[in-house]
């Protein structure tokens, strides 16, 4: 049993430690977000961030997640409350098929918590390990920038809540 | 005796002013319902029963009907919103349900940019006839003229404001009735739905997790199974000692069938690790059978052919003073959909149910029914999601391998994905293709005469028979692959668009279709219009250069079809084009045009485009699109096709080739074939609408694939004075080029 701790809750995992985190998260866990797309590391449908940082799940083994936050794109948010970044892609009709957008999401929110205001070269170089076949890009580029807007703004009224 | 009061409900349809009523019993209709003169439009026609698309139930819930498959391209929200508007009931309160051959009309495949212009004007007749009847249903109640009353927000407006509504109206089958050939459609000026750029009813889904693909079904009991393919094709499994495979964690049972091998286990990742060892065990014996990728030209001219001149016009003899030939060549490439092909399938009480990404569920049932010699009505195929496909991918072989495997463990539900290794190595791939042309200028540099030649495969080997899945060509007691025939004009398969639109006073095409298939292909968006489109557009440029004009004042002075022209024209005042224009220094600018199929959405694409001079790596730097569809539906939907198609297209056109050594296929990944990366997104994407109220749709889901190749290559002819005409235009060939 290994214990892994996805999105904010521990879970007991009977599985083998060489098993990519990504068929934990889809089998064990009955999470769709992280997609197989390679296996391989070249593609980025399988992007989860893991202690802060954009991992690719394909090619990381659950032994080297034990006990590290890992949060998948259903730990950001739902349809009802949806977070800043799942707002912005909804905005910007950032899909076609979708299939590689929750990747995409999960990188730029890594990135977006970093960097509260990143320019479009920085979004472009950050998104250089992640496929799109269906030739969304520039919706992809809006909506991260879109999402930077909506979470300094969400940073900024929580600021003014506060001070009140 | 009182039979009940009826509707004669052909003849409201059939509009004839006022309602007639009719007594009849129910019995009486299957002769009251003679068949119309004209067929009604869109898929109506094959399945003309309003039922087989709207049903409405009597708590006034309302369900919609395609035999489509959504792929992507999001036209389940403009199926909404066209039944909504014509309805006139709430976009939200409208369910669509997808392509299933227990529930929808067989409309073959999901391909060719068909969808809107067959289901949706299905939908939209299907529609406007529904509400008129639930008009003359409610004017009979009230025993008014139908003319007094009118809908809205799914109810029937007496006269009085007396509101009925639609699910109080319906009764019986009252819906299942014969569409007629015209329908009171609404007047464009008050759509309220239709026109507009509504959020597409999947994507929440898709930006939280939610299960939107095959991929993430989950049934009870479910177990998951990898294929082991042969290493190439035609290989034949020799020896295989399954033993160990079978004594590893959560294995569940080795199916092998001939050359069809393949491992199911508990969890994914078992299967996956079996796969592997199952591999290793697995002895084949290869042949050689491939033909030398670096010669494609050759090989495709030297293969016999079946000849046949489409088009031959003027006898005229050529008096043109300058002539000019060109050969343009394209490689296999693929489709690369970022999910490998995936199925579910479970045999339960001897029906076999497969949740296929498949394009066209009722073809791919007949082939499954075929490869498990069983009847059709014991397969059941429901479609679900996949990852975007752009044509005929690995989800019909994924189909078949669900039951195949499934059929040994009846009961269980069984998922299959393929590797990223087999998508790649195993997929149906776009044709290459080989066009020549030659033309000539006259005095005054218009385009005197013009040949065109195309040599091709089929651009369909879809199934339809099992013998075009790759289960069934494996299996023991295999299936051969079903002769391939070319697809007909007008639409075409390898000569699609390779009748040019312009008009010259002297033109020859001739289609040359090549039988053999030494790799295996199939369609792939756009299918032949792809190469046409980008040979013809390129050559015009050529000619253009020739004939010392302007591009676009060349082509405008070729075309007579006025919509054609508007949208070369928007295009170009949108880009900012201008007679002698001059790119800034290592940048060129191109344009490019085509109508798809010279009968769907017209578009036209400037381009510009900076090219390295050292290295010769070209960069889109913009483009600008304009297209005309007819009746837009969503105009957002209608953007984001066009601007996939711009970078899809730029991809295809700039990096893409399958590669093959003589026996094995060798491009695998994304590694071995590349496509478009972020650092080499454009700056920008703009992609005008020309709206046509009121007119047909026109299907637009690939038309951009052609232009803009063309006009990418028109960019980097114009940013380096070098023509490249064998795809993919690659950094190493523009360098060449330039050093040349």
């Amino acid at each position: 049993m290994t214990t892994l701790k996805v999105n904010g809750r521990d879970h007991q995992v009977d599985a083998e430690p060489d098993t990519p985190l990504l068929y934990v998260l889809r089998d064990d866990l009955a999470l769709n977000a992280a997609k197989f797309g390679c296996g391989l590391g070249q593609c980025g449908a399988c992007t989860v961030i893991v202690d802060g940082k954009a991992v690719l799940s394909c090619v990381t083994p659950l032994l080297l997640v034990e006990g590290k936050p890992v949060t998948t794109l259903e730990g950001l948010g739902s349809i009802e409350t949806p977070a800043p970044i799942q707002r912005a892609f909804t905005e910007e009709q950032a899909a076609q098929c979708g299939y590689c957008i929750a990747g995409m999401m999960m990188r730029a929110q890594a990135l977006l918590q970093k960097n509260a205001k990143p320019t479009d070269d920085e979004i472009r170089a950050e998104l250089a390990p992640h496929l799109c076949r269906c030739g969304t890009h520039m919706r992809i580029l809006r909506a991260v920038h879109r999402a930077a807007h909506l979470m300094r703004s969400a940073d900024a009224s929580t600021v003014q809540r506060s001070a009140q | 005796m009182n039979g009940p009061v009826m509707i004669d409900r052909r003849r409201v349809l059939a509009g004839t002013g006022a309602l007639v009523v009719s007594f009849s019993l129910p019995d009486a209709f299957a002769q009251d319902q003679a068949a119309p003169v004209a067929k009604p439009p869109g898929s109506l026609a094959a399945a003309p029963y309003l039922d087989s698309w709207i049903r409405i139930d009597a708590d006034g819930a309302i369900t919609v009907f395609t035999g489509k498959a959504e792929l992507g391209q999001g036209f389940k929200t403009a199926f909404q919103q066209i039944a909504a508007e014509e309805l006139d009931v709430p976009f939200a309160s409208l369910k669509v349900i997808t392509a299933d051959t227990s529930r929808t009309a067989n409309e073959g495949y999901t391909s060719g940019s068909h969808s809107v212009q067959d289901s949706g004007t299905a939908i939209q007749y299907a529609a406007a006839q529904v509400r008129a009847l639930l008009v003359a249903e409610a004017a009979r109640r009230l025993d008014l003229p139908p003319e007094n009353f009118h809908t809205e927000n799914a109810a029937v407006i007496a006269p009085d404001g007396q509101r009925l509504s639609y699910g109080d109206l319906v009764a019986g089958d009252m819906l299942h009735v014969q569409a007629q050939p015209a329908a009171q459609l609404k007047d464009p000026a008050t759509f309220k739905v239709m026109g507009q750029p509504v959020p597409r009813v999947d994507i929440p889904a898709k930006v939280t997790g939610g299960a939107a693909y095959v991929q993430d079904m989950r049934l009870q009991g479910m177990v998951h199974a990898r294929v082991v393919r042969p290493p190439s094709y035609g290989a034949q499994l020799t020896a295989c000692d399954i033993s160990a495979v079978e004594k590893m964690p959560g294995v569940v049972k080795v199916v092998r069938d001939g050359n069809f091998l393949a491992v199911v286990a508990k969890k994914e990742f078992q299967a996956i690790k079996a796969m592997a060892v199952l591999s290793t065990a697995a002895k084949w014996k290869e042949t050689p059978s491939l033909p030398k990728q670096d010669d494609l030209l050759h090989m495709l001219l030297s293969l016999p052919s079946q000849d046949k001149t489409i088009l031959q016009q003027g006898n005229a003899p050529a008096t043109g003073q300058k002539t000019l030939e060109a050969t343009y060549t394209r490689p296999y490439q693929s489709h690369g959909s970022i999910g490998p092909s995936c199925a579910v399938a479970q045999l339960t009480d001897g029906t076999m149910t497969v949740w296929t990404h498949t394009q066209g569920v009722y073809p791919d049932r007949q082939g499954i029914a075929e490869m498990l010699r069983v009847p059709q009505a014991s397969v059941r195929c429901i479609h679900v999601e996949g990852s975007g496909c752009y044509g005929h991918n690995g989800a019909d072989d994924a189909a078949a391998d669900a039951a195949l495997i499934a059929r040994e463990l009846p009961g269980m539900p069984v998922r299959v994905q393929w590797m990223r290794e087999q998508e790649h190595a195993w997929e149906p791939y776009g044709p290459a293709m080989v066009t020549k042309l030659k033309a000539s200028l006259d005095g005054n540099g218009a385009i005197s005469d013009w040949h065109f030649e195309v040599w091709s495969n089929t651009h369909s080997m879809r199934p339809g028979g099992a013998g075009s899945m790759l289960a069934a060509q494996h299996m023991s007691n295999p299936f051969t692959v079903p002769a391939p025939k070319p697809i007909p004009l007008p639409e075409g398969g390898g000569d699609r668009n390779a009748i040019p639109i312009y008009k010259f006073p002297n033109a020859q095409v001739v289609h040359h279709f090549i039988p053999a298939m030494p790799v295996r292909i199939s369609s792939m968006r756009a299918l032949g219009a792809y190469h046409n489109v980008f040979s013809i557009e390129s050559f015009m440029n050529e000619l253009a250069e020739a004939a010392g004009a302007d591009p676009v004042e060349f082509r405008l002075k070729h075309l007579e079809d006025p919509r054609g022209r508007e949208v070369i024209e928007k295009a170009a005042q949108a880009f900012g084009w201008h007679k002698g224009q001059k790119a800034p220094p290592n940048r060129g600018y191109g344009f490019a045009f085509a109508r798809y199929k010279n009968l769907a959405a017209y578009c036209a694409i400037a381009s510009e485009v900076e090219v390295n001079r050292d290295t010769g790596r070209p960069r889109l730097v913009r483009a600008v699109a304009a297209v005309d569809s007819g009746q837009v539906v969503n105009p957002d939907g209608l953007i984001n096709q066009i601007e996939g198609a711009i970078l899809q297209s730029m991809s295809w056109t700039l990096y893409e080739a399958v590669t093959f050594d003589d026996t094995r296929i060798t491009s695998i990944d994304w590694q071995t074939y590349p496509i478009l990366r972020f650092n080499a997104v454009p700056d920008s994407v703009e992609v005008h609408i020309i709206n046509r109220p009121g007119k047909p749709f026109l299907g637009s889901g690939e038309t951009g694939q052609g232009p803009a190749a063309a006009s990418i290559a028109n960019a980097i002819a114009n940013a380096t004075g070098k023509r490249l005409r064998d795809l993919p235009l690659t950094r190493k060939k523009i360098k060449n080029a330039i050093d040349a």
